[in-house]
């Protein structure tokens, strides 16, 4: 189990290592260079202008020089200038990042709760009317796209009702605490309802099954009361795959979001990685990129772990 | 399995006419008419016009062709592409197959939505490509069933490794191997059957997947091209005006809705179809 955590590690560093790579190249083939933009901010720039910049950001070098340049530095530290926001790209990430996991982590908790009660009421009663229902009110979560339910609930809760705020993190010039959940109130709903879809039929599913077993029978039979073999026998083995669809879904905590972030301009994560990538910010682009790669691939680990753990009829060498 | 089959059908039959409609309005999806903007429904415009005084009904129906079209498209080049890698990876074994599904994991553990992004944004000509092709107008339409091709291949993969693992060591594979069958006729022959049914439920899953992502994709500006029509794009215009005029918010989103929902309705029903040991299980 260790040997097995310990060659995972390894094997996702190196895939991070590739990543980090192939980000690099890519950014380098969005449209425009940082030269171009200079220019485009000084029409006197001349030919030999452009060239001594080039030599002096080292944009003449090959790619592979300039990976090795930019790994050096960030290695030590050093992620660079944003230049959309005009300071550090680390000091620009964190905050965003605490904006993030706050919105992701709401929305998280309030789906799976809500997953859970609905999933288990309807894997009790298979082909009820509670069942057929819940199962098409998943289909119809997986279903929506994200962006559009954001904008009903834009349209229901900011211009027809005038309940809420469509957009951003706080009333610009003030506001407390309440103005921030105020705020928060459409993105995690947004969010929610967009996850509540796949976590029921997970938990339906994983419920289903757990019901079928035979021991469940057996407990039953043995005069157990229903919430103890809802909850104590079936449940307990439902887990097994729950935890690892949870496990897995925290590889959205920081990117997840990016959608519905910037549909309701909330600064964080997901919306960075996009204002960086359309901005041009290629220090912040990749950064943002690693930090999102390097997160999924830690909870794609984690799910693993935990279903080696949970599951003793798993084995790993 | 009824409903959403014809709702399906009906939405395709619809796109497929839409260049009817144009002639018998008279107007086409890109005809601009500055004097008639974000208009209410009338005889000449049935759903109303866009802020470019667009006719709404004729750019859902341009929309459903290109979702349906790209959709369609790239499920099946997944279904393809996934197929081969899970044929070689099942079938030769050995570090071919350490090295595929190595590959099939790390697609998987991806964020792919911002790579998507990062990838949809490139600038085609600084890859070499001619810019005859590079500014076409089916650019973004080509750009998308590759981009969409590159993330929906994986499931197919897995199911056929797994199937073809499981068969490979089956007695009537060794039959048909010491009657002297070649390998292609062995996978084409006595593998692929036994997976076409987890292939068929995959693909129709993934029409969904790919419809959504193409529209995500053109909401951000990133998909489908103006002047091209494309759900996700309608909706991006539609924001901007949604106090004044709600319904161009209402349309195209319901669109996609309607269209995924019938997908993955679909896709379950043949699920339960296909797969004997659900049979009977609602």
């Amino acid at each position: 189990m260790i040997r097995f955590a310990a060659i995972r590690m390894v094997e996702i560093g190196a895939m991070l290592i590739l990543m980090s790579f192939v980000i690099y190249g890519l950014i380098g083939l969005m449209p425009g260079d940082p030269i171009d933009l200079m220019r485009s901010t000084d029409p006197r720039t001349s030919a030999a202008d452009v060239a001594r910049l080039k030599a002096v950001y080292g944009l003449d070098r090959p790619l592979v020089a300039r990976y090795f340049a930019w790994a050096g530095a960030a290695l030590a530290g050093d992620l660079g200038y944003s230049r959309l926001f005009s300071e550090p790209v680390l000091a620009t990430v964190l905050p965003r990042l605490v904006n993030s996991l706050l919105l992701m982590g709401t929305s998280f908790m309030l789906a799976f709760s809500l997953a859970l009660a609905l999933g288990i009421a309807a894997a009790r009663r298979p082909s009820s009317w509670l069942d057929a229902t819940v199962n098409f009110l998943a289909f119809a979560g997986i279903s929506i796209p994200s962006f559009w339910l954001a904008l009903l609930l834009i349209l229901l809760f900011a211009v027809e009702l005038g309940w809420l705020p469509a957009s951003g993190i706080s009333t610009a010039g003030g506001g407390g605490i309440g103005d921030r959940l105020r705020h928060l109130v459409l993105p995690v709903a947004t969010l929610t309802l967009a996850n509540l879809g796949p976590y029921t039929r997970f938990v339906r599913a994983a419920m289903r099954d757990a019901l079928a077993q035979d021991h469940i029978r057996t407990a039953r039979a043995k005069g157990a009361s229903e919430i103890r073999v809802v909850v104590h026998h079936a449940l307990r083995s439902a887990l097994i795959p729950l935890v690892t669809i949870l496990a897995l879904s925290c590889g959205g905590l920081v990117s997840g979001a990016l959608v519905t972030e910037t549909m309701f301009s909330y600064p964080g994560m997901g919306k960075l990685i996009f204002d960086a990538v359309m901005g041009n910010d290629y220090n912040l682009a990749l950064a943002t990129l690693l930090l999102a790669t390097a997160v999924t691939m830690g909870a794609n680990l984690a799910a693993d772990l935990a279903y080696a753990w949970l599951d003793p009829r798993v084995s790993y060498r | 399995m009824k409903l959403p089959l014809v709702l399906l059908c009906a939405i395709a039959a619809a796109s497929l006419a839409a260049p009817l409609v144009a002639a018998v309005l008279g107007i086409d999806a890109q005809s601009v008419d500055l004097f008639d903007r974000v208009a209410g429904p009338s005889l000449q415009h049935l759903l109303g016009t866009d802020e470019l005084g667009r006719d709404v009904l004729l750019r859902l129906l341009e929309g459903g062709r290109v979702s349906l079209m790209i959709g369609s498209a790239a499920a099946l080049a997944a279904a393809a592409a996934g197929t081969m890698i899970g044929l070689a990876a099942g079938y030769l074994g050995g570090w071919t197959d350490r090295a595929l599904m190595r590959m099939t994991d790390g697609v998987i553990a991806l964020p792919l939505l911002p790579l998507l992004i990062v990838l949809a944004a490139l600038d085609l000509s600084k890859l070499g490509l001619p810019r005859d092709f590079v500014q076409s107008e089916q650019i973004s339409l080509f750009r998308i069933v590759v981009l969409a091709t590159l993330v929906a291949w994986t499931t197919a993969a897995r199911l056929v490794r797994g199937a073809t693992l499981v068969t490979r060591s089956q007695d009537f594979i060794r039959a048909a191997r010491s009657l002297g069958a070649s390998v292609p006729h062995i996978l084409v022959r006595h593998v692929l059957p036994n997976v076409t049914g987890p292939l068929i439920v995959a693909t129709a899953l993934s029409v969904g997947d790919i419809i959504l992502l193409e529209s995500v994709l053109s909401f951000l500006g990133l998909g489908i091209q103006p002047p091209m029509a494309s759900w996700g794009s309608m909706l991006t215009n539609a924001q901007e005006l949604i106090a004044s005029a709600p319904l161009l918010a209402i349309y195209p989103g319901a669109m996609i809705f309607l269209t995924v929902i019938s997908c993955n309705l679909l896709a379950d029903a043949l699920h339960k179809r296909l797969d004997p040991r659900l049979a009977g299980r609602s």
